[in-house]
């Protein structure tokens, strides 16, 4: 299988959850993961945690990723972590990116977060992240 | 990167404007000459809107600041007042811009968190107190809940014996700019433009000296606009506004004068300065010749001025120091008549005291030590800075023609179509940065390695918020209930009928009715905005 056709095979949703409308980074990061051959979907701003599991579902999409600003990403990736498994969709990957500060790193993936991107790292890296991501939760495919 | 030999030297400025080694009297007078110029002070205030600008009237220092209850802001503001500053600009958290109560569900986790929280005139009530309003112009960084926070400060200001005729202070208010980024809007497009007609008609009724719209060109900018369109899209916004005041019947000249901007700073500095130059001179062009102003106030484009978020890096933080001190001589150097620096810690955190006492102080250095009040517009006739206002000039021309008016722009936000353009900008303009063709201290050169990013962040602190949804439960069980009923059918009653809201929500923030009643109601008649997500990209 070619690289691009692998790639193609994820999709991702890109999320605004809570009520902080700053979203140019959320856009720039969806057009980056589709410029990488990946499908994305963005939600739009000021999403509840059960509208971003249930366009996760309606999608059936391989990661769900959070875009935050505000400074609430520990309490919004917890409800995003509950809405998902609420309907049964622990398994999806979801990834945080945003104004996170290095101290909130641990506890965010402590409560079950996959990966944190803040501020600044580079898309090839978000990239590479999220195929290794979604290669692990499709169970062992790999992705380079 | 292949680039053709010859492009090495071009230089060309992000609004697509060209600029040659060297400017002389022939180049200037190719661009169109000294001819419109003009004299500062007047029309087509070119050089800036007052005669002697700084030397009759320094800059107002007015930082952005708030978080946490009406406490501690008021503790902030106090602390600024005391080093010196000269206004307040106030920043409300998100609960309360997009018009919930503290304690609806989707404010978990965001009270106090990025602004004051607001739920009713009490907290309004306690974040001035002892805070003389006549001396302490204040600005109230609020848009898409603006009705219901601008009456409870005219309530307040009233209830502390302050007459409406004679208060001073602005309102951001600038809703078309919340669908193109930030984000804060609640009704659709339509409604909320008049509702901020509304906020305007009553001002130029009852509070002449109070500004209730600041136009934000600055957001548009943050979002991926250049500094053409920024000025472009600020202009065709205002105008938006202005013609619907006035298909109510309202003069140019009774609404005009309320309007001011706020504009972004980041970039190449001499771009800045023409856009500026420019933007001022085609305002009141405008005003003048498509709408007949004869008062100069009509006519003069104020403006806050100095931040610029999307030029700090989270990179080298301290580098944003330096950035906000030449971002503050930029506006100095531009005719501002208020200045607002993003602070070096911004890019993490809410501002730390030391932040935000630093971005002060670099305006009151400029402001005292260096001779920036001296004399009226000091790059004026210069043939560079004269040749790229005419360019600018035309620049800016050529996209405003592309809108067609007012009309034109709130149709184009309606659809989503400037959001689809700015959003192009950002993507463009990322991979510049990414191609090294946009270079950025700390971001794509002189980068360091092992990067000790010390900022010390702001605490969140829980028991803050708990404290707020409390003193909410207390007022809404201590409050005049019938009152509160009461005043709330009235404003169903005038927003139904598309009448002026704004004496209906005074009376019902004066029986303290929420911030989220207000919206509540307000939701109910125009129902929410559906965002055109399929422009994202």
């Amino acid at each position: 299988m070619s690289q691009s056709k692998e790639r193609a095979a994820i999709k991702v949703l890109i999320a605004k959850p809570g009520l902080d409308g700053h979203d140019v980074g959320a856009k720039l990061v969806g057009r980056a993961l589709a410029e990488a051959g990946m499908t994305v979907c963005y939600s739009g701003l000021k999403r509840s945690p059960e509208q971003i599991a249930e366009r996760a579902a309606a999608e059936g999409v391989d990661v769900v990723g959070l875009s935050i600003m505000s400074g609430a990403h520990l309490p919004l990736a917890q409800g995003a972590l509950s809405a998902l498994q609420a309907r049964g969709l622990s398994h999806l990957p979801l990834v945080v990116g945003g104004v996170i500060p290095e101290k909130d790193r641990e506890p965010l993936l402590a409560l079950g977060v996959a990966a944190v991107f803040p501020v600044g790292t580079p898309f090839e890296e978000i990239v590479k992240a999220i195929e290794g991501l979604v290669g692990d939760a499709k169970g062992g495919r790999t992705a380079r | 990167m292949s680039k053709d030999k010859s492009d090495v030297s071009r230089v060309v400025w992000e609004s697509g404007l060209e600029v040659k080694p060297v400017y002389g009297p022939a180049e200037l007078e190719a661009s169109g000459g000294y001819g419109r110029v003009g004299v500062p002070g007047e029309h087509p205030y070119t050089r800036g809107i007052h005669p002697t600008m700084y030397r009759g009237r320094p800059w107002t220092m007015r930082q952005y600041s708030g978080f946490g209850t009406a406490e501690e802001t008021r503790e902030r503001f106090l602390f600024l007042i005391k080093n010196g500053q000269t206004g307040l600009n106030v920043a409300f958290d998100l609960p309360t811009q997009n018009g919930y109560d503290s304690d609806h569900p989707m404010a978990q986790g965001e009270v106090g968190r990025v602004g004051m929280a607001v739920d009713t005139l009490a907290d309004m009530e306690i974040a001035f107190d002892g805070i003389d309003l006549a001396k302490i112009s204040t600005s109230l960084t609020i848009n898409g809940s603006a009705v219901p926070i601008m009456a409870m400060y005219f309530a307040m200001a009233k209830k502390r014996g302050y007459a409406l005729k004679d208060l001073r202070g602005t309102a951001q208010n600038d809703i078309l700019k919340e669908f193109i980024g930030r984000g804060t809007w609640i009704f659709p497009v339509d409604d909320s433009v008049r509702l901020v007609g509304d906020t305007m008609e009553f001002c130029a009724k009852q509070a002449p000296k109070y500004s209730p719209v600041s136009v934000c060109g600055y957001h548009v900018r943050e979002s991926g606009a250049n500094p053409a369109q920024e000025m472009a899209y600020g202009l065709a916004i205002a105008c938006a506004y202005l013609e619907h005041v006035m298909a109510r019947g309202l003069s140019v000249d009774e609404v005009a004068p309320g309007l001011s901007f706020n504009f972004d700073i980041h970039g190449n500095i001499w771009e800045q300065v023409a856009k500026f130059r420019a933007g001022r001179r085609l305002f009141a062009t405008i005003m003048k010749d498509r709408y007949g102003a004869k008062d100069p106030r009509s006519m003069q484009l104020r403006m806050i001025a100095g931040g610029g978020g999307g030029g700090l890096t989270v990179q080298q933080p301290e580098n944003n120091i330096m950035r906000g001190a030449y971002y503050a001589l930029i506006s100095a150097l531009s005719g501002t008549q208020t200045m607002a620096l993003c602070c070096f810690d911004e890019a993490y955190t809410i501002p730390s005291e030391r932040a935000a006492k630093l971005s002060l102080r670099t305006m009151q250095i400029l402001m005292t030590e260096m001779g920036l009040c001296d004399t009226v517009d000091p790059l004026g006739g210069s043939w560079f800075v004269e040749s790229m206002t005419n360019e600018m000039e035309r620049q800016i021309q050529q996209i405003l023609a592309t809108l067609e008016g007012g009309a034109g722009i709130v149709a184009a936000v309606r659809e989503g179509r400037v959001q689809a353009e700015v959003n192009r900008g950002a993507w463009e303009r990322e991979r510049k940065i990414e191609s090294g063709e946009v270079k950025k201290v700390g971001v794509n050169c002189f980068v360091e390695e092992e990067e000790q990013r010390d900022v010390a962040l702001h605490p969140y602190r829980e028991e803050e918020a708990a404290r707020q949804v409390q003193r909410l439960k207390r007022i809404r069980e201590t409050r005049d209930a019938a009152a509160v009923e009461r005043t709330l059918a009235e404003l169903r009653k005038v927003a139904a009928a598309k009448q002026n809201v704004m004496p209906a929500t005074i009376d019902a923030v004066e029986a303290y009715a929420t911030v989220g009643e207000l919206c509540g109601v307000l939701r109910e008649v125009y129902g929410e905005f559906k965002e055109p997500v399929g422009s994202w990209r």
